[in-house]
């Protein structure tokens, strides 16, 4: 008997929250139709901004499911100054995420010296055919335009290079 | 029901009485499904439940249904089929035999007979049986062992049950459905007849025995051990597939409303008004038109029922198994005993 006013106080509760969300509307978003906006630093989608990528392959050795694949050749490219030396450049072929494997750690982004990885907020991306959801380097080339502003950095802190 | 065709040929009552029980078996199974199951459950967790199929998603019974249709009819390769199949249709005869002696109006019934309490409780139990053997048929520990506790908590529960409906048969003094109705709906409290004496004010101890000796015949949390999904990945039920699993399904909900409506009849007043406020006096008096309005106040009855039923299923975790059975066996059906003595000493005092 000693229990009855909890039992009571749980009924109370479900009972609540019923009528809160009868009248109020309820916590959830009816998906399709209406999406909420990912929170900051949301783990989305990985964009490729080819330009800083020198192929240097960190992000595709230090990838656990091995799910980047990268072939690249080494190209001269005219020298800087007249009268120097061609120099050698890494010009990549081929820039493949498989997101199939990917598991959404971000080591890659992390790992990338040169700024070329970066993480956008869309999630939409599921295919009919799981090959389908290998992006390659054009597809992962479109994702840039989706990549937010960095939020402010605290003060103080070094400022790194953007896109 | 009967009452109203007793002037057919046989065959076309036995049509009209079946058509008739499986109304009461499907609508407000429908109904509790749709409306507890899918809409207020979501509410209770802040959410708006199945919102695509139909307005208001109140078309997503039919969905699931057609989905379960689809599903392949699967048999563990060492189940003893034939009592495997029987199984389920076992747990739903005996909610069809239940709702047979349910009265809906004064002349809306589909039978009629002296014993109507008694035979309400005995066919109760025969889901009992079907739940037994479809644990032991399924050839699986775990519906065994679900089968075993559904054993053990049905007729642990049972015998509460019984003692909390004989309050009501010993003030009524009969133990006829339809002559419970009219002693609820023609009594006074004090002799002011205003309300007629639901028995639910008399018998408030009977009414709480009862529902939650119902809330554990049902299975529905927090005596839902026997199904325990995440104990026994629902128990009995586990092997089941396709129509099979939704004649269980069915049955579930159906017996649900079957039992809101039994205990409608002996604690709320049945499908009566109080028979002062239109000046009937006996059963005999009573306007045709309450067979239609009848079953209606039935149906407002059972959903009120079913709601507090779903209520507490949404709103309290299971039981331990020996809680389940100390609860019965040391708090009910004591109290229950003393609820009857109560009864039949004011019973001739009175």
């Amino acid at each position: 008997m000693a229990k009855v006013p909890g039992l009571l106080k749980g009924l109370g509760v479900t009972l609540g929250t019923m009528v809160e969300t009868i009248t109020k509307g309820a916590n959830t978003v009816q998906y399709p139709h209406e999406k909420e906006t990912p929170p900051i630093r949301s783990r989305g989608v990985i964009a490729l901004h080819e330009g800083n990528c020198t192929s240097c392959m960190l992000c595709a050795r230090s990838c656990p499911d091995w799910c980047i694949y990268i072939e690249g050749h080494k190209e001269l490219a005219p020298p800087r100054r007249a009268g120097g030396k061609p120099r050698q450049v890494n010009k990549l072929d081929r820039f493949d995420i498989d997101y199939a494997l990917c598991m959404y750690c971000g080591i890659c982004v992390e790992v990338c010296p040169f700024d070329a990885l970066f993480w956008s907020p869309e999630y939409e991306y599921s295919e009919p055919r799981i090959a389908d959801l290998l992006h390659d380097k054009a597809k992962l080339g479109e994702w840039m335009e989706t990549v937010p502003e960095a939020p402010e950095l605290e003060a103080g802190a070094e400022k790194k290079s953007k896109k | 029901m009967l009452g109203l065709i007793a002037d057919v040929s046989y065959w076309t009552q036995s049509l009209l009485r079946v058509f008739g029980g499986i109304v009461a078996i499907l609508l407000p199974a429908g109904t509790i499904v749709y409306v507890f199951l899918f809409k207020m459950m979501s509410f209770m967790q802040s959410r708006l439940g199945p919102m695509e199929a139909g307005p208001f998603g109140s078309l997503q019974l039919f969905a699931e249904v057609g989905k379960w249709l689809q599903k392949e009819d699967l048999y563990p390769e060492r189940a003893d089929r034939f009592i495997f199949k029987m199984a389920p249709l076992i747990v739903l005869s005996s909610t069809f035999l239940l709702v047979a002696v349910v009265p809906f109006g004064p002349d809306a019934w589909f039978t009629n007979f002296e014993a109507g309490v008694f035979y309400a409780l005995a066919v109760s139990s025969v889901s009992v049986l079907g739940i037994l053997i479809a644990g032991w048929a399924s050839a699986n520990k775990y519906s065994l062992l679900g089968g075993l506790r559904a054993a053990g908590q049905l007729i642990a529960y049972e015998l509460p049950m019984v003692l909390a409906v004989v309050g009501v048969v010993i003030q009524a003094g009969t133990m006829n459905l339809q002559q419970i109705v009219v002693a609820q709906n023609t009594g006074s409290i004090f002799g002011w007849a205003g309300l007629g004496n639901p028995y639910i004010l008399t018998q408030c101890v009977g009414f709480v025995i009862f529902m939650i000796a119902v809330q554990a015949e049902l299975t529905q949390a927090p005596f839902d051990m026997p199904i325990a999904e995440s104990e026994l990945v629902s128990g009995y039920m586990t092997e089941y597939s396709g129509f099979r699993f939704l004649i269980f399904f069915i049955g579930e909900f159906a017996t649900a409303g079957v039992f809101a409506f039994i205990a409608s009849v002996l604690f709320l007043g049945g499908w009566g008004v109080p028979f002062s406020w239109f000046g009937w006096t006996s059963i005999d008096s009573i306007d045709n038109w309450m067979n239609v309005v009848g079953p209606l106040i039935m149906f407002t009855k059972m959903m009120l029922l079913v709601f507090v039923i779903m209520w507490v299923r949404f709103s309290y975790p299971r039981f331990r198994e020996d809680q389940l059975q100390r609860f019965a066996w040391k708090s009910l059906i004591p109290l229950s005993l003393v609820n009857i003595m109560a009864t039949s000493v004011l019973k001739v005092a009175f």
